[in-house]
């Protein structure tokens, strides 16, 4: 008999298993749930993508690619990312193509990152990155956003935690699950405590597409001084609704690209071959199916912030992805509490903000990836909750 | 403001306060846009759109192409008005390629659609042709799907 708590690496036993996937499970499987829960859009890939995609099959296009990407799809990341975005980079020594923006950021901490190394991270924030720091005998120190600060990275909290062994500012903005955007000028307070020392910043940029208002999204990589410390990680998914092709890229200096490109290599050759095709699509002919989305998404979320806020919830306005960050504080419950409570008593299914780390505690996170007429049932259960709640 | 109208067109029954929040105006702009596009006409109704498979009501539809001699200075305006007229056509369109006029009718079953082509349409003085077409099965009608929906697959996640 293996005693399997023997041999299994104690790196891979100490991960904490997700705490909420219990009332995960119990939100997929109940009935008649309505859910604000999901981190995807709700659109399908624009169908001309997908298009592509099946072209190239019907091609026959079902070899490996070349292990950084194909080549004519890293050219029209380098051209999407100057467009939009006001970037430069070489696509042969400065971009990779990745499995989704997750394997990017899996690479490039694995390329920064040696044991006893700090890793800085914002929080709340999306859930991988911990675990990969940890995987790789990396430090994590949470970097604390306050409501209060429209929940963006301070360079006060930044400076607080700077030590000698601090090797990577992870900068997840627009930030899942908050809704935060770091405009350039916050941008510029980051990048003046960073310039000078050798941190790096893995800036996630999966949302870019996603920020509302006049202003568009400015990369940390634009900023005097940053590009050399910076890799910028993005990705089809959430751009382009194509959560399920897994694909996104890395772009920064050629040395790190180098590395991360060794473990992209080593670990699964390349990114699917179907998906790259079907992306050299989105890139050149989409941009105005992204704004299509975008403007879905906007009203969406002015329905559900001013609906939430006069419910008694209160929330900031996000400015970016397609969540909204409530304070349930009102309630007097935890975020486990309420959000058990509500699915139970009206069936909605929202997530409790303290899953993205401590200082998510007292706020849920609200998906608006669904059609207003699903958020206004949502919100007209919502109501009701709180009236039982005596609110 | 074409949003406005977009939306509208998308659900009729949003109240002024939740367009004016998802459209980031206020609720009097909202209220005179809306006034002054019925006023105008670039509103013409707001109707519910009903799924009558799924009530008792007897009610079939049909398809019609009708092939028209055109009148001299009026061109196929006359007939197409003629045809407007009569409360079994829901809609009349004037089209390009094998035909002239296309008419979805209804009627509480084939035999009625069959006399009103047989004795009110095809005797019509500039009427050359028709042709029927029964509706069978509904799937989807000005945007919204009449059968039933496929189910949101996607999970409940932290990502």
């Amino acid at each position: 008999m293996i005693e399997y708590e023997k041999i299994l690496s104690q790196r891979a036993v100490e991960l904490k298993p997700s705490g909420i996937r219990k009332f995960f499970d119990i939100a997929n499987q109940m009935e008649d749930v309505i859910s604000l829960g999901v981190g995807e859009p709700d659109f399908k890939t624009p169908w001309s993508i997908r298009h592509a995609g099946m072209e190239s099959l019907e091609k026959g296009k079902t070899w490996y690619t070349a292990n950084a990407g194909l080549a004519p799809l890293k050219q029209e990341i380098a051209n999407y990312l100057s467009r939009r975005f006001q970037l430069d980079y070489d696509p042969q020594k400065e971009i990779i193509v990745t499995v989704g923006g997750s394997e990017g950021i899996d690479a490039c901490i694995r390329a920064l990152v040696d044991p006893g190394d700090e890793v800085l991270l914002p929080e709340p924030c999306f859930v991988a990155y911990a675990p990969i720091t940890t995987l790789t005998g990396g430090v994590v120190v949470p970097l604390p956003c306050r409501a209060e600060d429209g929940f963006r990275l301070t360079p006060e909290a930044l400076k607080a935690k700077i030590t000698p062994k601090t090797k990577l500012l992870v900068l997840p903005f627009p930030n899942n699950p908050t809704g935060a955007v770091m405009r350039r000028e916050h941008l510029e307070a980051i990048a003046e405590v960073l310039r000078g020392t050798d941190i790096m910043v893995l800036s996630d940029e999966i949302y870019a597409e996603l920020t509302y208002g006049e202003e568009r999204h400015v990369s940390i990589a634009e900023i005097p001084g940053m590009r050399e410390r910076t890799i910028v990680i993005n990705g089809f998914s959430k751009a382009y609704a194509m959560t399920g092709w897994r694909l996104g890229y890395a772009a920064g200096p050629a040395p790190v690209i180098v590395q991360m490109l060794k473990i992209h290599q080593f670990a699964i050759m390349c990114a699917p071959t179907t998906s790259q095709y079907a992306a050299i699509e989105a890139l050149k002919n989409c941009d105005e199916e992204i704004e299509k989305m975008q403007l879905q998404y906007d009203m969406r979320r002015r329905l559900l912030v001013d609906s939430l806020n006069k419910m008694g919830l209160t929330c900031f306005a996000p400015e970016g992805a397609f969540y909204v960050f409530p304070s349930i504080r009102v309630t007097g419950l935890t975020s486990e509490e309420f959000c058990e409570r509500l699915l139970y008593s009206q069936r909605v299914a929202v997530v409790p903000g303290q899953s993205f780390g401590e200082s998510g505690e007292g706020f849920v996170r609200i998906s608006y990836s669904y059609s207003i007429d699903h958020i206004m049932e949502a919100l007209r259960r919502m109501g009701r909750f709180l009236k039982e709640l005596g609110l | 403001m074409d949003k406005l109208l977009n939306l509208l067109a998308e659900n009729a029954r949003y109240t002024n306060a939740q367009l004016a929040v998802m459209l980031g105006r206020t609720e009097d702009e909202v209220a005179v846009a809306i006034e002054e596009y019925e006023k105008t006409g670039v509103i013409r109704g707001y109707k519910a759109l009903v799924n009558w498979d799924k009530t008792g009501e007897d009610k079939i539809f049909a398809r019609i192409e009708i092939k028209v001699t055109p009148k001299k200075d009026f061109g196929f305006e006359e007939i197409a008005r003629t045809i407007m007229e009569f409360e079994e056509v829901e809609s009349v369109y004037l089209m390009s390629g094998g035909y002239d006029l296309a008419l979805t009718v209804s009627g509480k079953n084939f035999k009625e659609v069959a006399m009103f082509v047989a004795h009110r349409l095809s005797p019509l003085d500039s009427v050359n042709s028709t042709a029927t077409h029964f509706v069978l099965k509904k799937y989807k009608e000005r945007g919204a799907i009449l059968v039933e929906e496929e189910q949101d697959e996607r999970r409940m996640t932290l990502l």
